[in-house]
């Protein structure tokens, strides 16, 4: 039994490496997340140093490709003495490249609320730990999902950069069938239509909340 | 920590590093240049065009951007070789990077155009013009200008995404890179060599098009940043 020239157990295969680019997509999301929020409020702070240190950090991720990222992180970590499977070396450079990124939509989301709000809450005596988690942060949010959404896309797609480091997530699986089926207009059809159907919802999603947003 | 930082690689295989540098530049200067044309097309196309030919961009535009970049590379490269047509790999990258810079590029133009206020287009008319001379000489060079610093970021990013042209057999930099850590076994010192690489070639390109800026937008009546 065939679907497109591919037996079940192959087809199976490339589903696992769908699962794994949603897996590390995941751990990107949420590693960038874990950095990428403080990075981004101490984008604003009132501290020079902080604040030039952080977009220091955002400019030299953002202008390096990310398979050069997950090389050093692969070759970084075996020299520190670890010996990592490349799940976790392509779990840390997604982290450091979503957190850059990430710092940077959550600035634009942290300095388009209104400053009135941060005098207001100033008047009511709030501390500026509260000032920004009680009045600020629950305003920003609201303003940030649509292009966080947005965001996410990049992170699934980029997750393919995983390839260079020989992490079996979706496309690698698909260049591994490719080698040993050669049917590569099918195979890598499979690979983009999988790629599609967890991307397209979310770039529909992103773009339904930006109008919603727009008419406020 | 016992390992040993060991860059004397760099005095022997410098010169690979560079023919990977040069392919690197000439990927991305002939993939910018031919995808901002072909986005700019497709722009004007999703906002003038027909019902039929809006929807084709619309879908294109669409596909291309939820896929990754490296599986359009393998279909068309590998995909082409089995059909046993031979373009060759240099080729077959620039013409993925073109149909992915692209699509983007239709994006931003897109929006630039949409956001042109109506009064242009009737002076335009006023001033008699044909449809495509108020296409070609009014909207796009204002849709360009207002979308730019969205242009070159997209470009920048373009530039970046090169590096993954090794996967299909280019030797530009990355590649190059992979080739020498392959022999010397010294893969994160390499790797930080192409890393800082990388960094000065993306501060040159946003360089180069403040300097394009500054040649083409002389007359700055939008005051948007740029």
């Amino acid at each position: 039994m065939t679907f497109a020239g591919l037996t079940p157990n192959q087809l199976l295969f490339i589903l696992q490496g769908a699962g794994w680019t949603v897996i590390l997509s995941l751990l990107g999301f949420v590693g960038g997340s874990v950095i990428g929020l403080p990075a981004a409020v101490g984008r604003i702070s009132k501290n020079r140093l902080l604040r030039f240190g952080i977009a220091g950090y955002i400019n030299l991720i953002q202008g390096i490709p990310l398979p050069i990222i997950m090389f050093l992180c692969y070759f970084g970590m075996s020299i520190a003495g670890f010996s990592v499977p490349a799940l976790v070396a392509a779990a840390v450079a997604m982290t450091a490249y979503c957190s850059a990124y990430l710092a940077e939509i959550w600035r634009g989301a942290l300095m388009s609320v209104p400053k009135a709000q941060w005098e207001a809450a100033e008047c009511l005596a709030l501390k500026p730990f509260q000032r920004l988690t009680h009045v600020i942060l629950p305003q920003a949010v609201r303003i940030s999902i649509a292009p966080t959404v947005g965001f996410l896309v990049q992170i699934v797609k980029n997750s393919s950069y995983a390839v260079v480091i020989g992490f079996a997530e979706l496309t690698y699986t698909a260049r591994l069938l490719n080698n040993s089926t050669f049917r590569p207009f099918v195979i890598f059809s499979i690979a983009a239509l999988l790629y599609f159907a967890i991307c397209y919802p979310l770039s529909l999603y992103s773009r339904r909340l930006e109008r919603r947003l727009k008419r406020g | 920590m016992s390992y040993q930082f060991d860059f004397s690689f760099l005095y022997d295989y410098w010169p690979d590093l560079l023919a990977g540098m040069r392919l690197t530049i000439g990927l991305s200067v002939l993939s910018i240049l031919f995808g901002f044309i072909f986005g700019s097309a497709c722009a004007i196309a999703r906002v003038h065009g027909g019902k039929t030919l809006r929807t084709i961009v619309g879908c294109y535009v669409d596909l291309v951007r939820n896929t990754p970049l490296v599986v359009q590379a393998f279909w068309l490269f590998f995909g082409m070789a089995s059909m046993g047509l031979k373009i060759g790999a240099f080729w077959a990258a620039i013409i993925t990077l073109v149909i992915n810079v692209g699509a983007y590029t239709t994006e931003i133009i897109r929006a630039g155009l949409e956001s042109i206020p109506r009064g242009q287009k009737e002076a335009a008319d006023c001033l008699a013009l044909r449809r495509w001379q108020v296409i070609l000489y009014i909207e796009l060079p204002q849709a360009v200008e207002r979308v730019y610093p969205a242009l070159v970021s997209q470009f920048i990013l373009m530039m970046l995404a090169t590096s993954i042209m090794s996967q299909i057999s280019v030797e530009e930099l990355t590649g190059a890179a992979y080739g020498i850590q392959s022999m010397t076994f010294r893969g994160f010192e390499v790797y930080v060599v192409v890393a800082v690489i990388y960094l000065v070639l993306s501060w040159l390109t946003r360089t180069m098009f403040e300097v394009i800026a500054r040649i083409a937008f002389t007359r700055r009546r939008l005051r948007t940043p740029l």
